[in-house]
């Protein structure tokens, strides 16, 4: 009886804070569910837009239409009509249908009543091919012409398969070759020519023109111009050829429609495909994206430029952070004098963290853009005035405006990370004979490590996703060519980037058909969100394993 | 800079006779420490010779601590502190404005009340006064850990994990590797601060030997709650009470025949 009584005391005390308890966990819960939501939702829109679906054929009623009868697409909404949601005609759907060939139709979308579609099938033998221009191309294929031989291969035939697959493989090797001689080869002589000419303006500005130096670059200009010639017209040969081979389609609504081979990126059977199958289209897909360079305004191909420069850029930025941020926290808190001079820099270093970023951008315009870089040109690069070498925006002068921006996160946990570390540790230091460097150096620094780590990953987090300082200092739309690459001297740091943060924002507001480049939306910022959690995985593992080997829990 | 002359070592490691010593090797002449307003060491004067064990006992916050880490000011660091008087070490003043408290560290090796290992191996944790002293030949460094760890009994608990984490250690074998580290570069002076206070009884035993073996090389100063400990291994004693040194004498007289009353009370432990 006792024991019983005792009990229910017990449990009337803890019932008392309970509430509480609960409290706090359904703030968590409220929390967690909108992050997993998000996080939910950005995944599957994503990973959607790679997942091949399959192409209704729609018949439409013959008093709704004029001309058209049937229509091809995929079914990308489906949405209660406007105005007439009374609960008898709750049949009243609208869908709104991915057509393709935007070319014949002038737009990929089109929206069609439930009342005017009489059936819907899903025939076999549609096939969809991805182009270079206008989008995706649905339809039934007729045949494929041969230009040159004028052989004709019908879509009932036994060849057909091979034919196209061969056709489109020449077109894709022909294209390789052209992008070859026009990116790399003529571009090397592009560079060559711009630097001969250099040297010819800084003589002529030197008055050191001899005949026998004009005549040397002349010449070397001429025969530079004679291979460039070449180059050219072999492009334009190859170019040519792209036309030759021909792919017949016959549209659902009965136009037929010719596509060169070389327009055609790939195609596939969107109704014919089995599970595997579209699993092997999706990843195919998913590694087009990741490795392609984007097409048609950036709302088709892939993304790869825009993923190296958010991954150099906010590389260079954390490189730019560290040791700045590191040392003005290490002095602020060892070497400064604790007192009011002291404490008004640590507000407004504090403060500094919650400007708005479009500040740091317009200061990084500025000072780095137009007063550093416009200083370095003149210095350094004042051949190739008044073409802006480092005095436009570019990838360093972005990576700097961030590490300006995230500095104060550095400093702030370096120094909580500083202060943390006991003060037992530097006696001990001291007391060995060590001096006040030494000691921070040895023993504060790497007791300090693991925190200090913490406050790059979160500025790094914040960097690699702020966009609106990057569209004053260096980000563009479609950048000629990557900040790394195997022309001297490889690392490029004055030229222009281009950023998954902006990428997403240039497919959502600036493209031409924002409906059509929703799909790419989602994709890249599920991208962006993976490269951020990439970068800062990165981090912790060095956290890590920097916390096991001193093997400190205290931070 | 001055440097302060070092004791005649050669003499010191054969030489066993008072006569050798120098009687007044360490002598804090009325002295006085104040933290801020509050003053912790009341004008305490007292010589401590060469090679010989010096246990401070006094109840808690008598200043006992404080008075230690003076010895190699290390109180210096904390803001607000001031002092009076002077403490001389083998003839020379410490506080003498041309004295480099870096290069006095180096031959006052301390140990302290809360054991404080350093985020590095138990290798590096040992060898870091002569790192920092720009000693990075190997066979010295591999010579002064094994040598350092032997004589703080550590050895053969660590020998198979030099180079992992000091901060995996139990409490009292970090203390210990806090003993090995301040006399792995053969300090003068070793200020020990309640160094057995963390340690079970064979641990605290072998630092005990340590201590009197050592006696015979280095001059140890150490902070003691423990009776026995300070009859065990100490030559000399002073007990302080609220910052004033009571009593210093031999210590077979301060525990046999005390002349203060307050000592006797204190070691009879009929005293707060
Ligand atoms: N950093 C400090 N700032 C201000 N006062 C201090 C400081 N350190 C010690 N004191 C004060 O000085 C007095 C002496 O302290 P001390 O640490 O020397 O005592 P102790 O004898 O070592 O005591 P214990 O045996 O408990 O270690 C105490 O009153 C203490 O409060
Ligand atoms: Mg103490």
């Amino acid at each position: 009886m006792r024991e019983q009584k005792t009990n229910r005391l017990h449990d009337f005390v803890r019932t008392k804070g309970e509430v509480y308890v609960w409290l706090a966990s359904m703030g968590l819960v409220i929390g967690l569910t909108m992050i997993v939501f998000l996080l939910g939702l950005i995944l599957w829109e994503g990973v959607k837009s790679f997942w091949p679906e399959p192409v209704a054929v729609f018949e439409l009623r013959q008093d709704a239409g004029g001309a058209m009868q049937q229509i091809a697409g995929q079914i990308t909404k489906e949405q209660e009509k406007a105005g007439q949601a009374t609960a008898a005609e709750n049949a009243a759907l609208e869908y709104q249908i991915r057509t393709a060939n935007r070319d014949t139709y002038g737009s990929s979308y089109r929206y069609l009543d439930s009342s005017q579609i009489a059936s819907v099938t899903y025939p076999s033998g549609l096939v969809e091919v991805e182009r270079m221009e206008f989008g995706n191309a649905v339809g039934f294929p007729e045949s494929v012409v041969f230009g040159k031989s004028g052989r004709t291969v019908a879509s009932g035939s036994e060849e057909f398969a091979g034919a196209l697959a061969k056709a489109v493989q020449d077109a894709a090797t022909r294209r390789a070759q052209i992008e070859k001689i026009e990116k790399k080869e003529i571009g090397s002589i592009n560079a060559e020519m711009t630097s001969l000419r250099n040297r010819e303006r800084s003589l002529k500005s030197k008055d050191e023109k001899t005949a026998e130096e004009e005549k040397e670059i002349a010449g070397k200009v001429g025969s530079l111009q004679g291979e460039f010639e070449k180059l050219a017209t072999r492009a334009r040969e190859l170019r040519g050829e792209q036309k030759n081979d021909v792919l017949v389609l016959r549209l659902a609504s009965g136009e037929t429609r010719t596509i060169a081979t070389g327009d055609i990126v790939g195609y596939f059977y969107p109704n014919d495909l089995g599970f595997f199958g579209k699993l092997g289209l999706f990843f195919h897909r998913l590694v087009l994206f990741l490795i392609e360079n984007p097409r048609e305004a950036n709302t088709e191909g892939g993304i790869y430029p825009a993923i190296f420069g958010t991954v150099v850029m906010t590389l260079l930025m954390s490189v730019a952070v560290m040791p700045f941020g590191i040392v003005a926290a290490i002095y602020l808190r060892e070497y400064a004098k604790q007192g009011f001079m002291v404490r008004c820099v640590r507000i407004a270093v504090n403060n500094l963290a919650g400007v708005p970023s479009i500040v740091f951008g317009v200061f990084g315009l500025g000072f780095f853009v137009y007063l550093a870089g416009g200083t370095l040109d003149q210095l350094f690069f004042s051949e190739t005035l008044p073409t802006p070498t480092f005095g436009t925006g570019g990838v360093l002068w972005a990576a700097l405006t961030l590490a300006l921006m995230t500095v104060p996160v550095v400093i702030v946990a370096t120094e909580e990370s500083l202060a943390a570390v006991p003060r037992g540790v530097r006696e001990g230091s001291l007391a060995c004979g060590a001096s006040k460097w030494q000691t921070i150096q040895r023993v504060v620094l790497p007791a300090a490590a693991p925190g200090i780590l913490t406050g790059l990953i979160l500025a790094m987090a914040r960097g690699a996703g702020e966009v609106a300082p990057l569209m004053l200092v260096g980000v563009v739309k479609l950048a000629p060519s990557l900040p790394l690459d195997g022309d001297f001297p490889f690392a490029h740091l004055e030229r222009k980037f281009m950023h998954l943060g902006f990428h997403i924002f240039d497919l959502g507001f600036q493209s031409p058909d924002a409906e059509a480049a929703k799909p790419m939306v989602f994709a890249t910022t599920l991208l962006l969100i993976l490269l951020v959690v990439f970068l800062n995985l990165f981090a912790i593992i060095i956290r890590e394993r920097l916390r096991k080997k001193y093997a400190t829990g205290a931070f | 800079m001055t440097e302060i002359p070092r004791p005649k070592t050669q003499q010191a490691a054969k030489g066993t006779q008072a006569g050798d010593r120098n009687s007044k090797f360490i002598e804090i002449k009325n002295f006085s420490f104040f933290y801020g307003a509050a003053q912790a060491i009341h004008d305490v004067t007292m010589d401590m010779p060469e090679r010989n064990v010096t246990a401070f006992i006094g109840p808690s916050g008598c200043g006992k601590s404080t008075l230690l880490r003076n010895l190699n000011r290390m109180n210096d660091l904390i803001d607000g502190v001031r002092h009076e008087g002077d403490i001389i070490v083998n003839g020379h003043s410490i506080y003498d404005p041309l004295v480099e408290v870096i290069s006095l560290r180096k031959r006052i090796g301390m140990v302290f009340q809360k054991s404080n290992p350093f985020p590095k191996s138990i290798y590096e944790n040992v060898v870091y006064s002569l790192r920092v002293a720009g000693q990075n030949s190997r066979p010295v460094l591999d010579e002064t850990v094994e040598r350092s760890l032997r004589s703080a009994a550590l050895w053969d608990e660590v020998k198979d994990r030099l180079h992992e984490s000091a901060l995996g250690l139990s409490g009292g074998q970090m203390q210990r590797l806090c003993i090995a580290r301040a006399i792995a570069n053969r300090p003068e002076i070793l200020l020990m601060d309640e160094p057995c206070s963390a340690l079970d009884p064979i641990a605290t035993m072998k630092i005990e030997q340590l201590i009197l073996s050592l006696k015979s090389e280095f001059t140890i100063v150490i902070v003691t709650h423990n009776m026995q400990q300070a009859t065990r291994c100490s030559d000399l004693t002073a007990f302080f009470y609220l910052g004033k040194l009571i009593e210093f004498d031999r210590t077979e007289k301060i525990f046999t025949n005390p002349s203060q009353k307050q000592t006797e009370e204190y070691i009879t432990g009929r005293f707060g």
